[in-house]
């Protein structure tokens, strides 16, 4: 399992606001919550998602403990060219989960 | 455990003996007159109802409930399915009645916990000693987007039995072959938790046998879900063309209902179909918001001693509204829950304490209308704490052959009648 969802239209005309959607599965661990025995559980969470096209940054955003598990992110992009989209999440550790999709611009 | 048959009679004698332990000192609970509102009349309602009448002969036991009638929800989705008439889910209160219980047919609106009062719709009080809430569930309308009493006249929840179960079995029986149906099922907690999964398989049945170009699809927003491998062991061996099952980790969660459109959202979908099934969150009946019972969770914490709120006192709460993990919403718990409640008010009105006890649950679900698979739990409340006691309790064997399934379809429908005798017969 991947764990990573995306939602890219295949195609759109040179102009058009188009819809993106990503998600990662990550439990987004707050590091405010206490285990069964009392124990806190400790913090585990993305701090950074990336959108580029073709190397060009199209959307980030820095993720704080509030944000819930499975992070579901929404945002549009005008489509000006063709090109692969890169998604990238990163987390406090540095581990990195990434994939693309490609949209054609006509 | 060694086979679910042996486990079941176990777990009977264990919630026997453990009731009869509480059951010694009647002589000294059988003086008070003291006067006993219940309000709601289900499973827990009218169980309450009688086992306060066998303790305390002398007391005053009311019943309050807005319905006539009372239609059960256990062996709704063979009425789905026309496997059943609903008529054979109705039950009276007049033998209730007879045995001396007085029967107020009314919606009770508010509680006035510090007066020891329930007010009525039409503004009269009853006042009382001791007040047992046993309110069921009730819709949350507006916890998913789209979904709202109007909407559920379109797509009904039928989780809750009655004019909703009759919508749904007659938009099922409309249904064109080749036409689909789909279902959404909340996150847990809700009432009955393999529920979801008996009414696919009784849908998945009347669409092989009736529509058979026609499928059912389960948008599920959990993972995993009570009796799992058998009921997609039964799903695969029965219904393989007629029945989908998506749960979160493949996008299964709905976000988003539009009536007009008849589709469903995920988050990364949208599913059209002719008849779509909505099981909507849920939260205790509303008089226990009323009564101020119930906390953020929309549910009700109790003591597990006496189900006595641990927010009111003097009120008890009982059956699908309470917050008793592990034991499941269920008929069953709230059968045995209102036993130990009614033994535990008739202590505390005698001046003693509430004392602990073993509590049980069964599940039956059908998978086709004459096989059946189980789960049995056995709880205790020692010290307050309701847990699970293990190595008690069980579920159905997976591969069990066809007549170990028709043997407990068999006990399912014994069941049926014990419970429903029992509470209203």
């Amino acid at each position: 399992m991947t764990g990573i969802r995306l939602s890219v239209p295949e195609t759109a005309a040179r102009g058009e606001v188009v819809e993106i959607k990503a998600l990662l599965r990550h439990p987004m661990e707050s590091g405010f919550r206490r285990g069964s025995r009392g124990e806190v559980i400790p913090r585990d969470i993305i701090t950074r998602f990336e959108c580029d096209l073709d190397g060009t940054l199209v959307f980030a955003s820095d993720f704080h403990p509030a944000i819930a598990a499975n992070p579901l992110i929404t945002f549009h992009m005008r489509a000006t060219e063709s090109g692969v989209l890169t998604f990238r999440w990163t987390d406090q550790n540095g581990e990195v989960w990434s994939d693309t999709a490609s949209i054609a611009v006509t | 455990m060694k086979s679910p048959i042996i486990s079941r009679r176990g777990l009977i004698q264990t919630g026997l003996l453990g009731l009869g332990g509480l059951a010694l000192p009647l002589n000294a609970l059988s003086q008070s007159n003291a006067s006993i509102v219940i309000v709601g009349g289900g499973f827990g309602g009218a169980s309450a109802g009688r086992t306060l009448k066998d303790l305390l002969p002398s007391a005053e036991i009311t019943l309050i409930e807005a319905n006539a009638n009372y239609t059960a929800c256990p062996f709704s989705n063979l009425v789905i399915a026309t496997e059943r008439p609903l008529s054979a889910q109705e039950f009276s209160y007049d033998r209730l009645q007879a045995a001396g219980i007085s029967i107020i047919s009314a919606r009770a609106t508010s509680v006035d916990a510090s007066g020891q009062i329930v007010e009525l719709q039409d503004g009269s009080q009853v006042p009382y000693d001791r007040l047992i809430l046993s309110p069921g569930v009730d819709m949350r309308w507006g916890a998913l987007e789209g979904y709202s009493q109007e909407a559920a006249e379109r797509h009904p929840h039928a989780w809750k039995a009655g004019a909703q179960t009759q919508l749904l079995r007659d938009q099922l029986v409309a249904l064109e072959d080749g036409e689909n149906v789909v279902m959404t099922v909340p996150p847990a907690p809700y009432r009955c938790p393999p529920g979801p999964y008996e009414r696919a398989s009784m849908i998945a049945h009347y669409l092989k046998t009736n529509r058979p170009r026609s499928k059912l699809i389960i948008l599920d927003a959990k993972d995993s879900f009570s009796k799992m491998a058998l009921f997609q062991e039964a799903w695969a061996e029965h219904y393989p063309d007629h029945l989908e099952w998506r749960g979160a980790l493949d996008d299964g969660a709905v976000s988003r209902v539009d009536a007009n459109l008849k589709t469903v959202y995920t988050d990364f979908d949208e599913l059209s179909a002719a008849v779509i099934n909505v099981i909507p969150p849920q939260k205790a009946g509303q008089i226990a918001d009323a009564a101020g019972v119930s906390d953020q969770t929309g549910w009700c914490p109790i003591d597990p001693l006496s189900f006595e709120s641990k927010l009111q006192p003097k009120v008890h709460v009982i059956g699908d509204a309470t917050i008793a993990a592990p034991m499941p919403k269920s008929a069953f718990s709230a059968n045995l829950q209102a036993k130990v409640c009614a033994f535990a008010v008739a202590r505390l009105l005698s001046d003693l304490e509430p004392i602990a006890t073993t509590l049980a649950n069964t599940c039956y679900s059908y998978t086709t209308p004459d096989e059946a698979i189980s789960i049995a739990g056995v709880y205790s409340n020692v010290g307050g704490q309701l847990s699970s006691v293990s190595g008690a309790g069980g579920v159905s064997p997976l591969n069990g052959d066809k007549a170990v399934r028709q043997a407990e379809a068999a006990q399912a429908a014994h069941w049926f009648q014990t419970i429903t005798n029992e509470a209203f017969g």
